[in-house]
């Protein structure tokens, strides 16, 4: 057996030298650590140089060998910069209600991550714990409030994350049963089940209006009382912060680089001992805490739960959102949240179509950039960092000119739709990108449809063009690698 | 007596109504591994065109036009977004159905509008097929169609006469599920393309090398399988209600009844969907509480115990939820699902 250990496996490893003795692995001296890749060493391809595998699909975190400990300081401290100066640039309500939802749903997507990315979990019922967390954290308010639970409002929201803990530990233990396609059928199952039960027990899920609490309770304490948008805003700063941290060191982690070879390769992982449901439901008991601190977030920002927040329709923009940022990466679901507040305030204003707009840039998005738009930034990064970008600047510029034609068409005529079917009482016309439109001429339905066909054709043909070049670059770079490696 | 058949008979159609859908669903599950997540989106739009169409030439050929464009929609579907992400695995292609499923509905609400259509069955569907006549006195008696007023008033007061009626709908709904129960077991049993299919099922590389266009299988399995959701749209839309939020309402349920029923397995689909129909339209049927339960039993309660939400929740309240506990003993009990044969 452990022969068999040291011969075929070079599982997970990392360059601080640590096993995983989380997992209380017999022989964790087998597991030699060597980065980058531990996709690569698990996923049976077996490379003798092992960096082969990782042009394809990068791994989920660099090497930290790879990365200079300054430039890794300097993320961090431009994240937290960024965090503290955020309401100073946009200082009116909206905007700084706006930037408090944009953390706690950077929290909510990264601790979904944990499971879709990370563990190749895909959950369509994480806003369970989310918004279980709420409640609970809005119940914890009320009585914090009420003098019966002595406890700062500033530690409400690790109530909610206790109880997504909680939560996640009763419910994971069915749900992880199974991975895949089932996982998928049963979390669904799981949120319809506590969503039927939030119409159910009005006690404790206060019917169709939801529970209410004020988050000015007690002494301020240095004169923060929670009043003000802003000091609410730097407390969900601050736990935004220290959870991106925690959730980036999970990643590092053996529990983290394991959860990343059973999302990869469980039967190997369960040769070599580890018990692949156990890492899943660990994984998601931990992700279950993260979703549990941005529910109790929410509820101190909001000071209102009503039951929609353990909807269908909440856990489905979680996974909307964070496949859109992108979930083979770590930073790709902080994107996610910014987009995710970004187009369920704005975009909703926007148009009424918005649904439909985001579920067709969706369903491309999962067709031809499966790694959302982190890993496109991350290719193009990549290109840029070989020297080779400014040859698919001309590309870049006519492929979103022609994309542009063809959307405005496309919204031209969604938009006609739209305004025919709810309000065509009101007027024929509509507003549309400085253009007014009339939705009974036929020369605007034609105008529009032309567009947009000039636009598609346009765009297929400087997309096939692109995907040469970009093949091409792709060619050349992996050139490089070799000779670099070789050299 | 009468109140059981009845019951039974609204959990029997609801049942097969379930199994329409999760056949379909199933079947494209065990062919191509790929978990439909739009297929009550399918179901939705099968009601609406069935709805468009029965307008414009009546239901009898609605009924078969409008689950042949759903399939001819689904076939394009699986064509143009499906096949291109299989390359990716099984949760690319489970995402880019969630995707459609979200385009699906804001697509119908963009022609059909947002509130619930009055979609009727013809005049043939409409009243009931049957109706059982509960007299105290002459036992209980079957009339074919309405009952007569007379029969179900007695000219003495003292006796009690209890007319229930069945719909007409819910008997067609039970004879088309049980027809396309029947065509599909002999389509996949005794026919070629049904053998290839299976073969296409267990061994793709096989039946590739053998000739068969293997894609192609697939795509004719997802437009079939998606039709058959489509046709059960149009009967289930006219029985029920045609709105928007008629596909989350049966989506999630008949996931539970393909995992319930075994993954893969068309026979587990078939005993779980009539289980957990007839299961739901009896609980439906039942007002009963724990304070109830308690009284027969001739157990006093508290009355901060009687105000216990727990304690007042009726099974008609908790129906709701029972097909999601089945899944979890299930789970628990069972992982494999009641006929699976593999665990997940």
């Amino acid at each position: 057996m452990n022969m068999q250990h040291h011969a075929s496996l070079a599982l997970s490893s990392q360059a601080t030298g640590a096993t995983p003795q989380s997992l209380a692995h017999p022989g964790p001296e087998a597991l030699v650590l060597r980065e980058p890749a531990p996709r690569a060493a698990v996923a049976g391809e077996a490379h003798p140089h092992g960096s082969e595998a990782v042009p394809r699909r990068p791994s989920m975190t660099r090497d930290p060998s790879q990365t200079h400990p300054l430039g890794r300081w300097l993320v961090w401290g431009g994240f937290a910069l960024l965090l503290l100066v955020a309401p100073k640039l946009f200082t009116s309500n909206l905007s700084v209600t706006m930037l408090s939802q944009m953390g706690i749903a950077i929290i909510a997507c990264l601790s979904y991550n944990m499971l879709l990315g990370q563990g190749g979990m895909l959950s369509f019922g994480h806003a369970v714990y989310t918004g279980l967390g709420s409640y609970l954290a809005i119940h914890a308010l009320n009585a914090v409030g009420a003098g019966t639970l002595a406890l700062p409002v500033s530690l409400v929201p690790l109530v909610g994350g206790v109880a997504g803990l909680v939560f996640a530990v009763l419910f994971g233990y069915v749900t992880t049963r199974k991975s895949g396609t089932p996982f998928a059928m049963i979390t669904l199952g799981m949120a319809e089940l506590v969503f039927a039960m939030s119409l159910m027990f009005s006690e404790f899920f206060g019917g169709e209006a939801g529970v209410s609490g004020n988050r000015v309770v007690g002494q301020p304490f240095w004169g923060i009382s929670f009043g003000p948008a802003v000091q609410v805003y730097y407390l969900i700063a601050a736990y935004t912060f220290v959870c991106v941290v925690l959730m980036f060191a999970f990643t590092q982690t053996p529990l983290g680089r394991i959860l990343n070879a059973v999302r990869d390769n469980p039967e190997r992982v369960e040769f070599i001992g580890y018990n692949t449901q156990r890492v899943r439901y660990t994984a998601f008991i931990i992700s279950g805490f993260f979703a549990g601190v941005a529910g109790g977030l929410a509820c101190l920002l909001f000071e209102i739960v009503t039951a929609e927040v353990v909807g269908a329709a909440r856990s489905g923009a979680y996974l909307l959102f964070t496949f859109l940022g992108g979930a083979t990466f770590f930073f790709g679901p902080i994107i996610g949240g910014v987009l995710m507040v970004l187009a369920s305030v704005l975009l909703s204003e926007l148009t009424k179509a918005w649904l439909l707009y985001l579920g067709l840039i969706f369903l491309f998005m999962v067709m031809y950039a499966p790694g959302g738009i982190a890993s496109l930034f991350m290719m193009n990064l990549r290109v840029a960092a070989f020297g080779k970008l400014r040859q698919l600047w001309v590309s870049y510029l006519a492929l979103a000119v022609t994309g542009l034609v063809a959307l405005a068409g496309a919204g031209a005529l969604i938009e006609m739709v739209y305004h025919l079917q709810l309000n065509a009482a009101a007027s024929d016309e509509l507003r549309f990108l400085a253009v007014t439109l009339n939705v009974k001429a036929v020369d605007c339905w034609f105008g529009a449809a032309f567009i947009l066909l000039t636009g598609l054709g346009l765009f297929e043909l400087t997309r096939r063009q692109f995907r040469q070049q970009w093949g091409r670059i792709q060619e050349e770079i992996e050139k490089d690698i070799q000779r670099r490696e070789l050299a | 007596m009468e109140f059981f058949i009845i019951s039974m008979l609204n959990g029997l159609s609801y049942g097969l109504l379930l199994f329409m859908l999760s056949s379909g669903l199933t079947l494209i599950f065990s062919m191509m591994g790929v978990l439909n997540f739009a297929h009550a989106s399918f179901y939705m739009v099968g009601a609406y065109i069935g709805y468009t169409v029965a307008g414009w030439i009546g239901f009898w050929p609605a009924l078969l036009v409008a689950p042949l464009a759903v399939g001819a929609l689904g076939a394009g579907f699986e064509r143009l977004a499906l096949r291109k992400v299989h390359k990716f695995g099984h949760v690319p292609e489970l995402l880019v159905t969630f995707g459609l499923s979200y385009i699906a509905l804001e697509l119908v609400q963009l022609v059909w509008g947002r509130t619930a259509l009055e979609f009727r069955p013809p005049a043939v569907l409409q009243g009931p097929a049957f109706t059982l006549v509960h007299h105290a006195v002459d036992g209980l008696s079957l009339v074919w169609g309405a009952a007569p007023s007379g029969l179900c008033s007695a000219a003495d007061a003292a006796v009690r006469v209890a007319c229930s009626p069945f719909p007409a709908t819910r008997g067609f709904m039970m004879l088309v599920a049980l027809l396309m129960l029947v065509a599909l077991w002999l389509l996949l049993t005794r026919t070629r393309i049904g053998l290839v299919i299976q073969a296409a099922l267990t061994h793709p590389e096989m039946a590739e090398a053998l000739g068969h266009n293997v894609p192609r299988i697939f795509m004719l399995v997802f437009g079939a399988g998606t039709a058959l959701a489509g046709l059960a749209g149009v009967i289930g839309g006219s029985t029920f209600v045609t709105e928007p939020a008629m596909a989350a309402t049966v989506g999630s349920v008949i996931f539970v009844v393909v995992v319930v029923g075994g993954m893969g397995s068309l026979a587990g689909a078939f005993v779980a969907s009539v289980l957990i129909g007839v299961i739901q339209t009896f609980a439906v049927a039942f007002d009963v509480s724990l304070i109830t339960l308690a009284q027969q039993l001739g157990v006093e309660l508290s009355e901060a115990l009687k105000a216990n939400s727990v304690v007042k929740l009726t099974l008609s309240q908790v129906a709701p939820i029972l097909p999601y506990l089945f899944l979890v003993l299930i789970l628990i009990f069972r992982p494999k699902g009641l006929l699976g044969t593999r665990e997940g």
